[in-house]
């Protein structure tokens, strides 16, 4: 078991032509994922590592039986490709894509409310549940078959987190970033409640950041609903207010999203607090 | 992105949001004939700056006379404004706007943004204007009014009227004001803003709204879909460096510290600015080359870094995915080279290619320190800085 995405995921990649896509594509592909179809529109028909490329999802679909999308279309297309899979009635969609306006997003956030697919990201690493499937752009290798699922709002710092996690002996479950976008799709909470319910995840790390309050909302409900062990970590403890870190998400905005305020709201809602990044490995050790 | 004032003022125009009158001066010559535009005092006379706090600083001051206008015209322009949000280096004021001086009745506050927990734009009004919004928040959280707006249905009649009776909107200014509002949010939607405030907006004593002060930030992700935004950009107000790394899509951001750093991805740049905090020293900056950086991206990155004359040290925090070490090695012994390095530099390097991105590093004959993992980088980086 893992959460989300598993060995018979079957994967199409929109932007399959990109330089991206391609790339990673390639890397999936020999990490085991099943990678059915690809979707670049002008070039269906073409094969890309004998992948056939389709113009349309729908067509993708149709022809493959794809069921989830690993999205790398530019920023400005990025909405329009999510809700081409929405449309296509895709169960998972993966957008790793950086820089998607907000404005878009809230669009497409508020259309998935009303559907049943799962968003991931956009501006996320992607998923990986290790010796099954990788989607996403994550180094595939650090990573070990386990009992440790890991969520987070970042992309390096996981893979941080995750070469600990492995170096000291804890493999993982299943293994998501959830994106640094201020509106994003899968969030915290519903990756802890998925963690909650997978009888293979034993214990869970949850890696946040500064802005917004997702932190604060998934510790209540971590509280309230969570039976497995918990480790945080937050970033961006020195960071000033008012300015955007990199993700388009971790900014303070006055006295809100604010890293001391996480951390607080973590330590009082019985989570094991890793206030030492080198250290989390050696901590969930302990913990876990 | 955001804008000045005065700029923010003329996408109002265009949006059916009233402002007083007003023209901005870019020179004393320029101030002077736009103070000889108006036959009744007082006048307002406006520093345009970027940051926020221009009253408190003495760079907002109202004029009775046409002599005074011209006094206060004089001393604004040019002068080195400090407010809470420049820093105490303060920034140089280049422009000034120059407006009618209104009779306020009562002041209001007026704002739209993305709700991220709901994913709605939020309309934020209050009849506490003139004040800092997030103090009213704070201390008399029921005097702000919040409408949340769903994007896909735009705004209603009743979202309109909501605000407008929440703050209380005498009856002969409510038509107008319901105009106004939808202008607001138009604009909002029309130009991808982050976020846009009015603050104060004002109601006259001859019963009008008016938009006294103006706040626009654009959504910097959307602005390749609004070219005609970009002309609206003012390089002095960014600081040059941030300025230099934004055309290699460098994330930079130039911090008081002097411990410089580098590092692939927002999440982990942002960790090792607290690693270095927690050893003792402070970060010079946030710099996230990106998870997929190349060796050039990464020369420029040591390029921006060393150009700082705060840094006393370099931290180097790398983790190899996308981005493999070998090829960031290689971008540090060339950035190394073509700069020369003459403070020290640790590199704490893991992932994909670690081995040959040391060896690398070993053979460039640079003077770099190798950590062998965090916790030892953050005690080096202190030792080098002590």
């Amino acid at each position: 078991m893992s959460i989300f995405a598993d060995i018979n995921t079957k994967l199409l990649v929109q932007g399959i032509t990109g330089k991206e896509g391609k790339f990673h594509t390639e890397q999936c592909v020999e990490y085991g994922t099943k990678i059915v179809a690809g979707v670049t529109p002008g070039k269906g028909g073409q094969e890309v590592n004998s992948i056939p490329v389709f113009n349309t999802v729908k067509q993708a679909v149709k022809e493959t039986g794809a069921n989830a999308s690993l999205i790398f279309v530019p920023p400005l297309l990025g909405a329009d490709a999510i809700l081409e899979a929405i449309d296509a009635d895709i169960e998972l969609i993966i957008a790793i894509t950086e820089g998607i306006p907000i404005l878009d997003m809230v669009k497409v956030k508020n259309l998935l409310a009303a559907k049943k697919c799962r968003l991931i990201g956009p501006n996320c690493p992607g998923i990986i549940t290790p010796g099954e499937t990788k989607i996403g752009i994550m180094p595939g290798k650090i990573h070990k078959k386990g009992n440790v699922g890991v969520v987070s709002r970042s992309g390096t710092l996981t893979y941080e987190v995750v070469d600990q996690l492995t170096k000291n002996g804890m493999g993982q479950s299943t293994c998501l970033g959830i994106g640094g976008d201020p509106v994003n799709g899968t969030n915290f909470i519903d990756t802890l409640k998925a963690f909650e319910k997978d009888p293979e995840t034993h214990a869970i790390v949850m890696v946040g950041e500064i802005g917004g309050n997702a932190e604060e909302q998934a510790a209540e409900y971590i509280k309230a609903h969570v039976t497995k062990p918990v480790v945080g970590f937050i970033a961006g403890l020195t960071a000033p207010p008012g300015r955007r870190m990199g993700h388009a998400g971790a900014i303070i905005s006055g006295s809100s999203g604010t890293g001391k305020a996480k951390i607080e709201s973590l330590q009082k809602n019985g989570i094991h607090v890793c206030g030492n990044l080198g250290k989390i490995g050696t901590l969930c050790k302990k913990v876990f | 992105m955001k804008i000045h004032e005065y700029q923010a003022k003329e996408l109002f125009r265009g949006y059916n949001i009233p402002v007083p009158e007003g023209y901005v001066a870019f020179s004393k010559q320029e101030a002077l004939e736009s103070i000889k535009k108006f036959e009744n005092f007082p006048v307002m006379v406006k520093a345009q700056i970027h940051a926020g706090g221009r009253g408190k600083g003495g760079g907002v001051k109202l004029a009775s006379s046409e002599k005074e206008a011209v006094e206060f015209a004089d001393e604004i322009l040019g002068m080195t404004l400090v407010t809470h949000q420049t820093g105490p280096v303060g920034k140089e004021v280049k422009k000034l706007l120059i407006e009618a001086g209104q009779s306020i009745e009562k002041e209001l506050y007026l704002g739209l943004l993305v709700d991220r927990e709901t994913s709605k734009i939020v309309i934020m009004a209050s009849t506490e204007g003139g004040m800092n919004i997030e103090d009213v928040a704070e201390k008399t959280p029921e005097k702000i009014i919040k409408v949340y707006v769903d994007p896909m249905m735009g705004i209603s009649g009743y979202q309109l009227r909501e605000v407008a009776f929440g703050l209380n909107i005498p009856k002969a200014a409510r038509k107008e004001f319901g105009i106004m509002l939808k202008g607001f949010y138009d604009l909002f939607i029309d130009k991808d803003c982050s976020m846009v405030e009015i603050n104060p907006l004002i109601l006259t004593k001859d019963e009008r709204v008016l938009a006294l002060d103006a706040k626009v930030d654009f959504d910097s992700n959307a602005l390749g879909r609004h070219k005609e935004l970009m002309e609206l950009r003012d390089l002095d107000e960014e600081d040059p460096l941030e300025v230099e790394a934004s055309k290699f899509n460098l994330n930079y951001i130039n911090l008081d510290g002097n411990v410089g750093n580098i590092v692939n991805g927002a999440g982990l740049a942002m960790a090792t600015m607290d690693i270095i905090k927690n050893a003792g020293a402070e970060p010079a900056n946030f710099m996230d080359v990106g998870g997929g950086a190349t060796a050039e991206m990464v020369e420029n990155a040591f390029r921006i870094i060393l150009a700082d004359e705060k840094v006393k040290a370099v931290l180097i925090n790398i983790f190899g995915g996308i981005l493999r070490c070998d090829v960031f090695a290689e971008g540090v012994v060339q950035a190394a080279k073509k700069t020369g390095i003459n403070i020290p530099v640790i590199v704490r390097m893991e992932g994909t290619n670690v081995e040959k991105g040391k060896e690398i590093l070993a053979n460039s004959n640079l003077e770099l320190t190798s950590a062998v993992d965090l916790a030892d980088a953050a005690e080096k980086i202190a030792a080098a800085v002590k």
